[in-house]
């Protein structure tokens, strides 16, 4: 198998009053149409560790290689690039623009991509929000919305440009074991053998680590063997 | 790129549209800016072309006299160089303008305008027992409309009167009260020379400017001369140029002809001139240091938006949006303000003006008169283009702040 995402001697210092380590030195991979688990202790660095894979922080040390692309020596603008091309992201807050409708709020990615027309994007977008199960609501603001159909809002927006890699933080966080439950079978089922798409979970949820096809636990900042 | 300019129009609006109060307030701060600011220009540039045009249309656009810019040389400098001459009397010129009549041929032969003589002379008018102090104009009453206002100005008959008798005049219309002469009467004049002629009122001229028309009255050319005693001389050849702004080079050009000193209006009203410019100058700072003002108030909405949209950038940002992006969401809810201020704005300053320019004042000095509105489109775009121009700079700095922002430093705290 192949990696997607190679990650070498990755460290992160916050350097405040006191400086923080919040990541002390991880070897990793992601491979291609994988879905990855990362545990660990609250506060062990596994929300870090998530921003640096996605291009969202940048290392205090090491590497961060996309697709066979090195990313440490790349500007704010094709960083930004690369995350509207290839990456997605769901959080456990659902980080939806207030004021527009679920389908807007999807079309945003692709509208931002500029790759495909007015008519075009909305006919994408309404498929994703379809397929989640969202072909009612998507012309409701997020406040007209319950948790769980925001939080799969958010995953239809990840989805907006075909990414390769899907990084969620505590996705289910938020929601009840119901909402929990479809949001999990959606993240699993968009993975795996050819799809094309990998997907890494941060998760307390040992019930989710367990459907991973791989678990990376997280203790200090460090890979715990 | 092309689909990003509705991506970005679309988020300005929402933003624009959660702060509604604000942004009218906003905009109402630049409509009042831009309309004081264009009013302003149409009363202050409006008095000043006002005041141009009524010189202009007063005073001869040239005014050629026997005034010398050097005294002559002396025919003995010239017969004898560096040779210094004793007991010579020196050569008196007599006061006037020789030939008047083959310059002003000459000039007419190349012209852009028209050109017509005139003497002075100082009199004393009496009429039923009352002496009336008169500054007194021979004129040409056949060239004179091609110059000046005068024939405009002739109550009951034309200049054409001034031929119907041997001696006729016509009064200025506050003179004529004062004297208590009325038309047909016959009046004495005596001239400052000493020289006396009896004078029939022919007509009534009122220019609507209490000095001139208190003090002037008119008389053919030659009426002039017996009185000033200057057979065969004029005082001054006025010209009225096709062109006023080619005054001046008409006026060298006759003085290098005619050698006689020749004064364009430009030239005579010199300090007037620049204590205008010094005037616009003033005009141009204050409207712009209101504008500015009024930006401010733009500066601190989009100012306001960015703090409580911080998620939505981090959002955006997050997403992959490019800074780029983020900047203009913010300078174009800038312009949003500033374009419908400046719009407002327009309006306002239209109808203030069209408001001013109904208000009657009235002098003592004057015939009444409404305050000279003009309404250039040049105001206007110049009020529109500073309105728009500050608004895009007020923000230009909140949006480059906001398009700094690290987003991981907002979703590591919300999250
Ligand atoms: N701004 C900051 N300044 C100092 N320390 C910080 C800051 N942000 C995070 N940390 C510390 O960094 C460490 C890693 O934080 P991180 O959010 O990555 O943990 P986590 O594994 O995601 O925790 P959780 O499961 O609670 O979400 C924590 O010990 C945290 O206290
Ligand atoms: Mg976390």
């Amino acid at each position: 198998m192949s990696a997607l995402v190679e990650a070498r001697g990755l460290r992160r210092v916050l350097y405040g009053e006191v400086p923080a380590t919040l990541i002390n030195g991880i070897d990793m991979d992601i491979y291609a149409d994988e879905f990855l688990a990362i545990t660990g202790p609250s506060g062990s660095g596994k929300s870090s560790l998530l921003y640096l894979l996605g291009l969202l922080d940048v290392p205090s040390a090491g590497e961060v290689t996309i697709g066979g692309r090195p990313t440490s020596k790349l500007n704010e603008t094709a960083r930004a690039r690369m995350r509207l091309e290839t990456l997605g992201f769901v959080f456990q807050f659902h980080f939806l623009l207030p004021e527009f409708s679920a389908l807007e709020n999807v079309a945003l990615p692709m509208r931002a991509l500029g790759r495909y027309d007015d008519a075009r994007i909305r006919k994408h977008a309404s498929d994703i929000l379809a397929s989640l199960g969202l072909g009612d609501h998507a012309h409701k603001r997020p406040e007209q919305m319950s948790g769980g159909q925001r939080q799969r809002v958010a995953i239809a927006r990840a989805l907006a440009n075909d990414p390769k890699l899907v990084l969620a933080d505590e996705p289910t966080g938020n929601l009840d074991s119901a909402s929990s439950a479809q949001v999990l079978g959606i993240l699993r089922d968009m993975c795996g053998p050819g799809s094309g798409k990998s997907v890494v979970v941060v998760t307390h949820d040992p019930g989710l680590a367990e459907q991973a096809d791989r678990r990376l636990h997280i203790v200090d900042g460090k890979v715990s063997p | 790129m092309s689909g990003m300019l509705p991506l970005v129009f679309s988020i300005a609006r929402t933003h624009i549209l959660s702060r509604l109060r604000q942004t009218l307030v906003g905009v109402s701060g630049v409509a009042i800016g831009v309309g004081f600011s264009v009013m302003m220009a149409s009363i202050m540039e409006g008095s000043q072309e006002d005041f141009i045009r009524q010189l202009v249309d007063s005073l001869p656009h040239i005014s050629v006299t026997d005034e010398r810019r050097e005294p002559p040389r002396q025919p003995a400098d010239q017969a004898y160089e560096a040779a210094e001459i004793r007991g010579l009397t020196t050569k008196q010129l007599r006061p006037g303008i020789k030939n008047p009549y083959a310059i002003m041929a000459a000039l007419e032969g190349w012209l852009p305008g028209a050109v017509a003589p005139s003497v002075q002379a100082k009199a004393v008018i009496r009429f039923a027992g009352r002496d009336t102090a008169v500054s007194i104009t021979g004129i040409d009453p056949k060239r004179e409309p091609d110059v000046s206002k005068l024939s405009t100005q002739i109550r009951d008959g034309s200049l054409d009167a001034l031929y119907k008798s041997s001696n006729a005049i016509i009064l200025g219309s506050g003179l004529a009260k004062k004297a208590g002469a009325r038309i047909g009467n016959s009046v004495i004049v005596t001239a400052g020379t000493g020289r006396t002629l009896s004078a029939t009122v022919v007509a009534i001229s009122h220019a609507g400017v209490t000095q001139i028309d208190d003090n002037s009255a008119y008389v053919l050319i030659k009426t002039a001369q017996i009185l000033a005693g200057q057979t065969g001389l004029v005082n001054e050849l006025r010209v009225k140029a096709q062109d006023v702004l080619q005054a001046r080079a008409i006026a060298s050009r006759i003085e290098a002809e005619t050698g006689y000193k020749s004064t364009s209006w430009q030239e005579a009203h010199e300090d007037l001139l620049s204590a205008f410019q010094m005037r616009n100058f003033i005009m141009y700072t204050v409207v712009s240091a209101i504008l500015m003002v009024a930006s401010f108030g733009t500066y601190n909405i989009i100012s306001t938006i960015t703090h409580e949209k911080t998620r939505d950038i981090a959002i955006m940002k997050s997403l992959g949006f490019p800074s780029a992006t983020v900047r203009q969401i913010f300078v174009l809810e800038s312009m949003m303000i500033g374009v419908m201020g400046l719009l407002l704005g327009w309006l306002l300053g239209y109808a203030m003006s069209y408001g001013m320019a109904q208000i009657e004042f009235k002098s003592p000095f004057m015939d009444a008169t409404r305050l000279p509105i003009i309404y250039a489109p040049t105001h206007y775009a110049i009020a529109g283009l500073v309105a728009l121009s500050a608004s895009v700079i007020a923000g230009y700095f909140p949006a480059r702040k906001a398009a700094a922002l690290q987003p991981v430093e907002i979703i590591r705290g919300a999250s």
